[in-house]
């Protein structure tokens, strides 16, 4: 088995840093399997109490939108002003939108 | 030079780095001694610091807010270029999946595994001190800054792994002795004061270059560093303290102290890299945002803030031609031994032997316990992996 | 209501001890995430014995504090169980030791978190937690160690089998605890396809600072910076 093989595979770790936030990405770890990968991620990435949850992913799967399309992966949505609500006028007197 | 001036000009037009010869961290001082600049809330204090590095993570975020004209689709190589200039153009961040020179991912991956490297190796010299720590909270602290390099180097490998590098290719170089890290830590530490002497001496050093490093192009290790830098706050007081404590001690507890201080402060000043006539790598850096100082200009200023922080510890700095040059606003100071240096980077130095036998018996040890693991896992997915072919 | 001096350096010390051998592993684990691991642990063990050492320095009421608790007495006055000086010879001793301690703390600080000393139940309220988690750790990798590779069940089963014998003396005081944690590690080993060892030599003393001949070297590795200056503030 060659030296490369051998490595413990790479993670993606996710962090919640409090509640009504959402995980985001905080980096990566080598774990054999995901049990270690969660406890690996908790030691690294919350010694200092940064976060409420943790998940941790196989980088193997994930699925990333290549920067090649990026041009018909998000410029689609740069004319669709409409998906934000600062496109609208509030009428006058109409409260609470 | 005041410490604010210092980091208001490294950091707040930086861009990055020069990790070459450096690895780092941060500064903190006893109360008292506030006065002096140092302390907590004084200028050029921690907090002070920590203003650069959370300026630097908005600087991050709203860079990201502008928009590069995208080259499209089919660009060709030229077009590429242009839009890879142009994103560190707009001080925006390359991110892993976009184009870049091979020379911008080479000299990345080469510069993030020689800091990732450095972090592991220098856990070595102050590991040697953590059983024979002579109070147990000096323990405990000890213990959590050694535990910290750990996952600072964890971090960059990580940052470095973005690169499409693996660790353990990187892990291998090291072992090789195929890639460096920062050579002062092939000096030995021969008394508990040297644990002092690294954390004023070293980290300090090591900050100079690191602030800086939270505004390097790349994304991954640009975050990387504002995290390292934002942990890293206690690491340098922590030396501060133990040196200004044996140097206010019994006798004996100050001549370690200044004795640690001896043999450490050239090294240090050594960590800055060869004069600059002499320096390669920096103007391409420089461009690319991966460096933005010199490292003489960097000297001078670590130079120039040590000499207030060494009065203030009441040791000496080992320098008898240091003094303040009232024409150039900067002290003059005798330069450290490149021959020296040169020669303990090429592998001679007093423990660089010693470093390479530590590690890689670590490596060779835990082999069986690597493999056991993976074992586990496999017996554990066999079914899946079946299942899904 | 307090606890005996004796009784105090007994948890303290045995905290202080795992500590000191778990140090060592910072820089020295088979993969560096585990050098992490491990430190963390090191840190709450240590923690906790200067709490410990602190409240058994007041209780005596001699003036002696957390460190000249620590540095100034010799293998024979300290009062820790034999099973956490024993050398951790590789991976797999310093894994069993920490499962068969770390289990054993979990159900003592559970009994000593709701006890009649309010002092000692708040530190064992704290600590009761992370004994949990060392256990865990300690627990994950008894299963990969026994069930992994041929070479690793070996070597995981010949550390059972080695520190098995000192565990004996953990339950001396509470001879009521050793049920629940026969059960909670005997099924540990069960999962990870190991061999629960017979019961027969128990060696004892530790309590009484009757060591093995380790905790001398221990110790003065540990002390030897802080007694070579008395008296000096560090």
């Amino acid at each position: 088995m060659s030296e490369t093989k051998k490595e413990w595979p790479l993670w993606e770790v996710f962090v919640r840093p409090r509640r009504g936030l959402a995980h985001s990405h905080v980096g990566s770890l080598h774990a054999p399997d995901a049990e270690l990968a969660l406890r690996n991620a908790r030691d690294l990435y919350t010694r200092r109490q940064e976060g409420v949850s943790i998940w941790v992913v196989p980088a193997a799967a994930v699925v990333a939108s290549s920067p090649d399309e990026k041009d018909s992966f998000f410029d689609p949505a740069a004319d669709k002003v409409y998906r934000h609500p600062t496109f609208y006028q509030v009428p006058e007197g109409a409260a609470h939108l | 030079m005041h410490f604010r001036s210092l980091l208001q000009a490294i950091a707040g037009n930086g861009h990055c780095c020069n990790t070459e010869h450096v690895y780092g961290n941060d500064f903190n001082v006893p109360d008292e001694v506030a006065g002096a600049g140092l302390g907590a809330g004084a200028p050029g204090g921690p907090s002070h610091l920590l203003d650069e590095v959370a300026a630097a993570e908005r600087a991050l975020r709203e860079a990201g807010a502008a928009r590069v004209a995208d080259p499209g689709v089919a660009a060709d190589g030229d077009e590429l270029l242009r839009y890879f200039d142009a994103v560190i153009e707009a001080d925006q961040k390359i991110e892993p999946r976009d184009w870049m020179p091979d020379a911008y991912r080479q000299g990345l991956i080469r510069q993030i595994a020689q800091h990732a490297h450095s972090e592991i190796i220098g856990m070595q010299p102050e590991g040697n001190w953590i059983s024979r720590a002579p109070s147990l909270k000096r323990k405990a602290i000890l213990l959590a800054k050694v535990q910290d390099e750990a996952g600072h180097g964890l971090y960059l490998y990580a940052a470095a792994e973005t690169l499409g590098v693996s660790r353990d290719a990187l892990v291998e170089l090291l072992l090789a002795g195929r890639q460096k890290y920062s050579s002062i830590f092939n000096y030995p530490t021969l008394t508990w004061a040297d644990v002092g002497a690294i954390g004023w001496l070293v980290d300090g050093a090591a900050i100079v270059n690191q602030v800086p490093l939270c505004r390097c192009s790349y994304g991954p290790y640009a975050r990387a560093m504002i995290r390292i830098c934002k942990e890293e706050s206690f690491h340098q007081r922590q030396g501060y303290e133990i040196l200004h404590t044996l140097a206010h001690g019994t006798p004996g507890q100050k001549a370690m102290a200044q004795d640690a201080v001896n043999r450490w402060w050239y090294p240090s000043l050594a960590m800055f890299g060869p004069p600059d006539a002499d320096s390669t790598h920096s103007q391409q850096s420089m461009t690319w945002k991966i460096k933005r100082f010199s490292n003489d200009e960097l000297r001078q200023r670590f130079v120039d803030m040590c000499v207030q922080q060494a009065s203030v510890l009441g040791l000496d700095i080992p320098d008898p031609d240091l003094r303040w040059n009232e024409q150039r606003q900067a002290h003059d100071y005798t330069q450290p031994d490149y021959t020296e240096l040169m020669r303990v980077i090429k592998g001679d130095g007093p423990c660089n032997r010693q470093r390479a036998a530590h590690r890689h018996a670590a490596h060779a040890d835990g082999a069986w316990v690597r493999e056991a693991a993976a074992a586990y896992a496999a017996k554990r997915n066999a079914p899946t992996t079946k299942a899904a072919a | 209501m307090t606890t005996s001096v004796d009784r105090l350096l007994a948890l303290g010390d045995d905290a202080l001890v795992t500590a000191q051998r778990l140090g060592h592993w910072c820089t020295r684990s088979p993969e560096m995430e585990e050098d992490v691991a491990l430190a963390n642990i090191a840190l709450d063990q240590l923690g906790v014995a200067r709490l410990l050492l602190s409240y058994a320095g007041e209780v005596e009421g001699a003036g002696r504090d957390e460190d000249a608790l620590a540095y100034l007495r010799t293998d024979r006055e300290y009062r820790n169980a034999l099973l956490v000086e024993l050398p951790d010879r590789d991976f797999a001793v310093m894994i069993a030791k920490l499962l068969f301690v770390s289990a054993y703390q979990r159900l003592l600080y559970r009994r000593l978190a709701t006890g009649a000393d309010e002092r000692l139940a708040g530190i064992a309220a704290k600590a009761v937690k992370e004994s949990a988690y060392h256990e865990d750790h300690a627990t994950l990798w008894t299963l990969r160690l026994g069930d992994g590779t041929d070479e690793s069940h070996r070597r995981m089963q010949a550390a059972v089998d080695e520190v098995w014998p000192y565990t004996h003396e953990l339950f001396e005081e509470e001879p009521d605890l050793r049920a629940e944690w026969l059960s909670t590690v005997e099924g540990v080993l069960t999962r990870a396809t190991l061999v629960r060892p017979a019961d027969s030599w128990a060696p004892t003393g530790g309590r009484d600072g009757r060591h093995t001949e380790q905790l001398s070297y221990l110790l003065a590795e540990m002390q030897v910076l802080h007694r070579a200056h008395p008296g000096a503030r560090w």
